[in-house]
């Protein structure tokens, strides 16, 4: 690439940057805070039932967690997981919820496919980085946290 | 008189009438602001189907059998069929062409497919190969967004530069005679990379060479924007024109209310679809659907259609490849 032809591209670059409308951040961020904060209270309010009935902590936490990954599915089933992420924002994302909504998303998809090589291979298809960066993490941390404290657990 | 002019421009001498013309859409195009041009709106964008692509092969199906009974032609009549679509492998145009049973030229030009069509349609009619030509094209907002983007459910907060993949089908028969308005000049245009990188911004990728394509066309031809009633691009959107109206000034000429955007123009801003529309039915549904119609009532004379391709696959972005553009270009008269 000779530098007009360069120049000429940065030059474009430039305009394209000055005519792409930017993201209302703000509203973004109040959207977000609101619809996070919304699903980690049903989150929480779940949690205070649960314990009711199953006083140990690691469970009620575990029945929780299942609890959401299974509305989160339900919800994207319904059509209505896209409609709240639309508005929320990473809000929608982070919870696990959105988690369980790339997986249900994903197996809808490509259940045309197949039960097999359809929905059963692409399944974890956007979920997927996000377990094996996640695994990769948590191991680092957790040798990290024993070399530094000498122990295990 | 020789058929080129200039660079890349080729004037038909027989030109081919548009003898007849058909669209199909889905709800969303129909309450759009295109909805009373479009000849069959359905109400279910899957078509009873299990699969958009089956839904979106259906819908070209549809639109060329309504073509061909619109201008009395069986499908033996018809010398050739020229269609493209999105999908890999033009899946749709191939089914449709095999339940159709004429012979069959695929093409790929991503959302400039029409054009590209409607020009080597007019090649083939003009050059005498032919007496009628089927052109028709179609795409579909689910079968895009999966094969392009994410699957239609995920948590996705589109951006203000997306695009909403048009959910429909146009097909046009071309022949040496009849009534229609006339194709009288196509400029083929050359492939444009302004190094665009983000297919979150396909407007900004394909401006370059719908401007391209324009400036040569009044170059080659001589002509300026004031010959024309309407310069119509097809799917740029609300980024792409403003980028593309910015680039057509610099080079000297001045568009003004000539010139309309298909895709900024297809859905209402109640819609909610960030810039626009896109895909090979917005640009279809514009020239065969709006365009024709309003010749046909009489309110205008001579169009430029312009539509623009973004050459790219989810294959070519994620290895880091920027997003080329390329653009058509047509002149059809009363």
């Amino acid at each position: 690439m000779d530098k007009a032809q360069k120049d000429r591209r940065e030059r474009y670059q430039q305009m394209v940057r000055e005519a792409t409308p930017q993201p209302n951040r703000w509203r973004n961020a109040v959207m977000a805070f609101i619809t996070g904060g919304a699903i980690c209270t049903v989150g929480q309010l779940l949690y205070n039932l649960f314990e009711k009935v199953e006083p140990s902590r690691l469970e009620t936490t575990a029945v929780t967690q299942a609890a959401m990954i299974a509305l989160g599915a339900i919800a994207t089933g319904l059509g209505f997981y896209d409609w709240l992420a639309e508005r929320g924002g990473m809000g929608a994302a982070v919870p696990v919820t959105g988690f369980s909504n790339t997986v249900a998303s994903a197996a809808m998809e490509f259940r045309r496919e197949g039960y097999i090589l359809g929905m059963g291979a692409k399944m974890f298809v956007i979920a997927g980085p996000v377990l094996v960066y996640g695994i990769i993490s948590g191991f680092a941390v957790s040798l990290l946290r024993a070399v530094l404290t000498g122990s295990l657990f | 008189m020789s058929k080129r002019l200039g660079l890349q421009t080729i004037v038909f001498q027989q030109a081919p009438r548009i003898a007849s013309c058909s669209t199909i859409a889905g709800p969303k195009e129909g309450e759009g602001n295109f909805g009373s041009y479009i000849d069959k709106l359905v109400d279910d964008p899957m078509m009873g189907q299990l699969t958009p692509e089956k839904a979106e092969r259906m819908m070209l199906y549809l639109a060329c059998q309504d073509a061909l009974a619109k201008a009395a032609l069986t499908e033996d009549d018809v010398h050739f069929f020229v269609g493209g679509d999105l999908l890999n492998q033009i899946i749709s145009s191939s089914y449709c062409a095999r339940d159709l049973g004429i012979p069959f030229l695929g093409i790929y030009g991503a959302c400039s497919s029409i054009v590209e069509g409607l020009g080597l349609g007019s090649l083939i009619v003009d050059g005498d190969y032919a007496d009628s030509v089927l052109v028709a094209t179609s795409s579909h907002y689910q079968a895009s967004e999966r094969q392009f983007r994410y699957p239609v459910e995920l948590n996705i907060q589109h951006r203000k530069s997306n695009q909403w993949t048009v959910t429909g089908a146009a097909a046009a028969v071309l022949s040496k005679s009849g009534t229609g308005p006339k194709i009288t000049a196509a400029t083929f245009g050359r492939v444009l990379d302004y190094g665009i990188k983000s297919p979150n911004d396909m407007g900004a990728a394909m401006a370059p060479a719908a401007a391209d394509t324009l400036c040569r066309h009044f170059a080659d031809t001589g002509k300026t924007p004031g010959d024309y009633d309407l310069i119509l691009t097809g799917d740029l959107a609300a980024v792409g024109q403003k980028l593309f109206v910015q680039l057509v000034k610099e080079a000297g000429y001045t568009l003004g209310s000539k010139h309309m955007d298909v895709g900024a123009s297809m859905y209402k801003p109640t819609q909610q679809v960030g810039a626009g529309g896109s895909g090979c039915a917005c640009s279809a549904i514009g020239i065969l659907g709006y365009v024709v119609k309003e010749m046909l009532q009489g309110n205008l004379r001579r169009v430029l259609a312009m539509a623009t391709g973004a050459l790219f696959s989810p294959v070519s972005t994620q290895q880091g490849d920027s997003i080329a553009g390329i653009a058509h270009a047509v002149v059809i008269e009363a």
